[in-house]
């Protein structure tokens, strides 16, 4: 019934192959809802979940090794960190260096630039931080809960073997 | 429309009644998958394609999580015995919260009358009428998130930062790697 009792980490050929096809163009289309979303529907959060969405296919399906071998666990809760600084960082920008309010659009939009993808400031930075920032906590959250999931109840860990916890990496 | 509306909610209740109701607990995240698409489709039919998105993306990760989190794990039923007291307090708060849901009701506004034909300086009239020359951004919601109201997002990105935070530090690997007999059967007991 579970996936475990396979050899081969992950799931079966079927879905292993379709991830393989599906995977670049769901990723994709994170990027491009993170990019575009000060112009059409979307924007750092939906994008951002997409994204997140992307990497937990490729570990659900093709085994949490290769799913941890493209998006590592340290590399996640970093740039969750510099997500959400870039997020302050701007917005402090917007205080002291340009007109002095939390936020402010500092960089101006001419009328000529509108509707295309480099406008509205601010915005998009914002957008792609936030973008990195969802995506990462979701994922981390994500590893975090079926590792302790998978570890400890089914007590196959070495089938599906998590790589060794790098001490103090991720916590700190 | 508004039919269509009403029957997307008429689902999603009963579907959230399932959710309660069902003793199996994978049928019961199934169908808490079906209220979170239903509710996807209604923002749908509102005219919210962003709330549409991230709704429908944070209901495929958090669906992912519990089924990873149900699926062979073995879970047991515990039978609640209902005493009188326990009832009645039941009662007397769906009549309170009742009571009140009534009195809200009574202050709604017509459905789908925007905020600004009722109140003449609300914020959002001069967010519709100036967003795009203020910003340069042409979806109004994007521009309301990350400019006029960016401060909320941040309270939202830290709320989100701490979650994950809050997740790593409780679940990491570094207490199992010295495990005491039965305090790792222990931890999986509580953890959900």
């Amino acid at each position: 019934m579970n996936a475990p009792d396979k050899p081969e980490p992950g799931m079966g050929m079927i879905v292993r192959t379709v991830t393989r096809w599906l995977k670049g163009p769901i990723l994709l289309f994170g990027i491009y809802i993170v990019m575009y979303g000060h112009i059409t529907p979307g924007g750092g959060f939906g994008g951002g979940v997409i994204i997140a969405c992307a990497f937990i296919l490729i570990m659900l399906a093709l085994g949490g090794q290769s799913g941890l071998g493209v998006f590592s666990k340290a590399a996640a809760s970093r740039f969750d960190s510099v997500g959400l600084l870039i997020f302050l960082v701007v917005g402090w920008l917007g205080t002291f260096w340009a007109s002095g309010y939390f936020y402010a659009n500092f960089i101006d939009t001419p009328q000529e630039a509108w509707f295309t993808l480099f406008s509205g400031g601010t915005i998009p930075v914002l957008n792609i931080a936030l973008g990195l920032k969802v995506a990462s906590a979701l994922f981390l959250v994500f590893t975090v809960l079926t590792a302790l999931q998978i570890g400890g109840s089914q007590g196959d860990s070495q089938s599906r073997a998590w790589p060794a916890p790098t001490d103090g990496g991720e916590e700190s | 429309m508004t039919e269509v509306l009403a029957l997307l909610i008429l689902l999603t209740v009963i579907a959230a009644i399932i959710t309660v109701l069902t003793p199996n607990l994978l049928y019961s995240v199934i169908s808490l998958g079906a209220v979170g698409f239903l509710l996807a489709i209604a923002f749908m039919f509102l005219a919210a394609p962003d709330i549409a998105i991230v709704q429908i993306g944070v209901e495929v990760v958090s669906l992912v999580i519990l089924i990873r989190a149900t699926l062979g794990r073995e879970t047991q039923m515990v039978k609640v015995s209902r005493t009188v007291v326990g009832v009645a307090f039941a009662v007397a708060f769906v009549a309170v919260i009742g009571l009140f849901g009534i009195q809200v009701f009574n202050e709604f506004p017509v459905f789908g009358m925007p905020v600004m034909e009722r109140f003449s300086d609300a914020p959002s009239a001069t967010y519709l009428a100036q967003g795009l020359e203020e910003t340069g951004a042409p979806n109004i919601v994007t521009a309301v998130l990350l400019d006029f109201r960016a401060w909320d997002t941040l309270g939202e990105a830290t709320v989100l930062f701490c979650a994950a935070l809050g997740t790593v530090a409780v679940l990491r690997r570094k207490a199992r790697r010295f495990p005491e007999p039965g305090v790792d059967e222990q931890q999986e007991d509580e953890t959900p």
